[in-house]
């Protein structure tokens, strides 16, 4: 077969197109968000809100009301819980996440095995970038619009409350305002990841791009560029790989993105660990050389 | 009279049941640079956060060249350098990007800087000397060049205040030299400058006044004075300079009861 048949096969079926623009989509918008993640050190945050908005996803299915919604009351509800048993327990903060976390997923699962049509909610623990419908692919598309323009006008800001919150006080800014204002597009980014790799694997989408680029670049306009690019090839690559291969397709964007950042972690240039291994003992060998 | 720069007034500031300042009280006068010193935990953090506003006393006030903290930030006059294990100094940004963001106060909705943020950018890493590192990543500059990165930021944002807290932490003496030439030049032009050190030794050379802190202003005068080893001793117990006293013999609990004065 040739490389191009390869490639246009799976785009003669419809829901194999409209999985691929809502993967590449999710990946691009959370890549973008990643690299914030990343440098703040949120990633566990992360994985806290894309956990914590699944009772909120079920009840919206439940009323009628858009998955956002709920989406965002339960990422607030979470990040709010989380700071009171962090500020008022002797809990830290890592245990008040993982606690806060579970909690609201369990009361989601709950909610999911108590509610009549459960087929279509188990696509959101795991996904279902097969069954993208079209309503699913507007929604996805209406919100991965508006938390990438958000996230672009104001990128300087959020670098700035990443690297130097004290600073953005200073200048007049309002540090809490801007970090809730990343809360808020982690909760909206989180809502359109839920459909291409379920609530399981939505934390990836959140981390490993950025960190991929972290290691590829030390400027951060660049990480904006980089990691929303592997991010969307990886995406497109392991929807290929799922589907001649007949394997689970969120998963399976997610292997891949997992498989890249090895071989970048291996081999980057400036960071990686062959890389820096080598320089090292070409250092060595050049002082040793230097001695005798 | 004229306003001073900083005014706080019997400030009293609690961290749940810790008292951290009590009843502190500190004027300095524009275009002066100041010394804050004592121990760890004496309030000189603390006191930066109730100057820059991100602590609201429990009693007391501050003013900022006779305006209320949240007004002279909006004003982007206070200028901030943080201390150098409170930076990430692998962030991926280069030392251009650092000082950009001292003009964001001046800047639009999405911070798109201007022919003019250039030129102060270009101009505060100049008055700095940092103009041929402006493209490295900031960890790549020595101790030294980081403190003047962060100092460039405060001039391209044209603070008339800047805190600095230990600036001279992880600094070689030929560069604190360089700072220390730098800071009197930005007080000579107007700046006011508020430093919190432990490097006792670089005092006089840089500070037209001292103060000591212990939870309140202990004393406030010139640093030849203040760091008079008898006067050290109420701050810290013992003789941190090493000067010709004994071992401290006595307890390091020194009541600082009617020792408070203003030179």
């Amino acid at each position: 077969m040739e490389l191009l048949d390869i490639l246009l096969e799976p785009l003669s079926y419809d829901f194999m197109v409209r999985a691929i623009i809502t993967t590449a989509l999710a990946a691009v918008v959370c890549a973008v968000l990643s690299c914030w993640l990343v440098l703040i050190g949120w990633s566990l945050m992360g994985d806290a809100v894309s956990h914590a908005v699944l009772p909120g996803v079920v009840l919206a299915y439940i009323v009628g009301a858009p998955f956002a919604l709920g989406a965002l009351v339960f990422a607030l509800i979470a990040v709010t819980l989380i700071g009171v048993v962090r500020n008022t327990s002797r809990v830290k903060e890592d245990a008040a996440i993982g606690i806060v976390f579970t909690s609201l997923f369990a009361l989601g699962l709950v909610l999911i095995s108590v509610t009549p049509s459960q087929t279509d909610l188990n696509h959101i623990i795991f996904g279902n970038l097969l069954g993208v419908s079209i309503p699913d692919l507007i929604q996805v598309l209406v919100l991965g619009v508006v938390a990438f323009v958000i996230l672009i006008l104001k990128r300087r800001d959020l670098t700035l409350y990443a690297f130097d919150p004290t600073h953005a006080h200073a200048i007049g800014l309002s540090p809490k305002r801007l970090g809730a204002l990343l809360m808020g597009l982690l909760a909206l980014t989180s809502v359109v990841a839920l459909q291409t790799v379920g609530v399981v694997l939505v934390v990836a989408m959140l981390i490993i791009p950025g960190a991929t680029a972290y290691l590829l670049t030390d400027r951060f306009n660049r990480m904006l560029v980089i990691a929303p690019v592997v991010s969307a090839v990886c995406s497109i690559a392991g929807i290929y790989f799922s589907y001649y291969l007949d394997t689970a397709s969120g998963a399976m964007v997610v292997l891949t993105q997992g498989v890249v950042f090895a071989a970048v972690y291996l081999f980057s240039p400036r960071q990686g660990l062959i890389g820096t291994r080598l320089a090292k003992s070409r250092r060595r060998k050049a002082a040793a050389l230097l001695v005798a | 009279m004229s306003t001073p720069a900083i005014l706080v007034e019997n400030v009293t500031v609690h961290y749940g049941e810790v008292l951290a300042l009590d009843s502190a009280s500190l004027t300095l006068d524009a275009a002066r640079i100041c010394g804050l010193i004592g121990m760890n935990g004496s309030g000189k953090s603390t006191l930066f956060k109730v100057i820059m506003g991100m602590i609201k006393p429990d009693a007391g006030r501050v003013l900022i060249g006779g305006q209320s903290p949240a007004r002279a930030r909006k004003e982007g006059g206070i200028g901030y350098v943080p201390q150098s294990e409170d930076v990430d100094w692998q962030f991926p940004l280069s030392v251009r990007d650092v000082v950009m963001m001292g003009r964001y106060g001046h800047q639009g909705f999405t911070r798109r800087p201007s022919k003019a943020d250039r030129a102060a950018v270009d101009q505060a890493l100049d008055r700095v000397e940092l103009s041929e590192f402006a493209e490295r990543q900031i960890g790549q500059l020595s101790g030294g060049q980081k403190k003047r990165a962060f100092v460039a930021r405060g001039i391209a944002q044209g603070a008339t205040m800047m805190l600095l807290d230990e600036p001279f932490a992880g600094v070689d003496k030929r560069s604190e030299a360089t700072i220390t030439r730098l800071l009197r030049e930005l007080a000579s032009d107007g700046c006011t400058i508020l430093i919190s050190t432990h490097d006792l030794h670089a005092m006089p050379a840089l500070c037209d006044e001292a103060v000591l802190l212990m939870r309140r202003v202990l004393m406030h005068g010139a640093p030849d004075l203040v760091l008079q080893p008898e006067n050290l001793a109420m701050a810290f117990g013992l003789d941190v300079l090493n000067r010709d006293l004994p071992e401290p013999a006595a307890p390091a609990i020194v009541h600082p009861a009617g020792t408070e004065s203003r030179g």
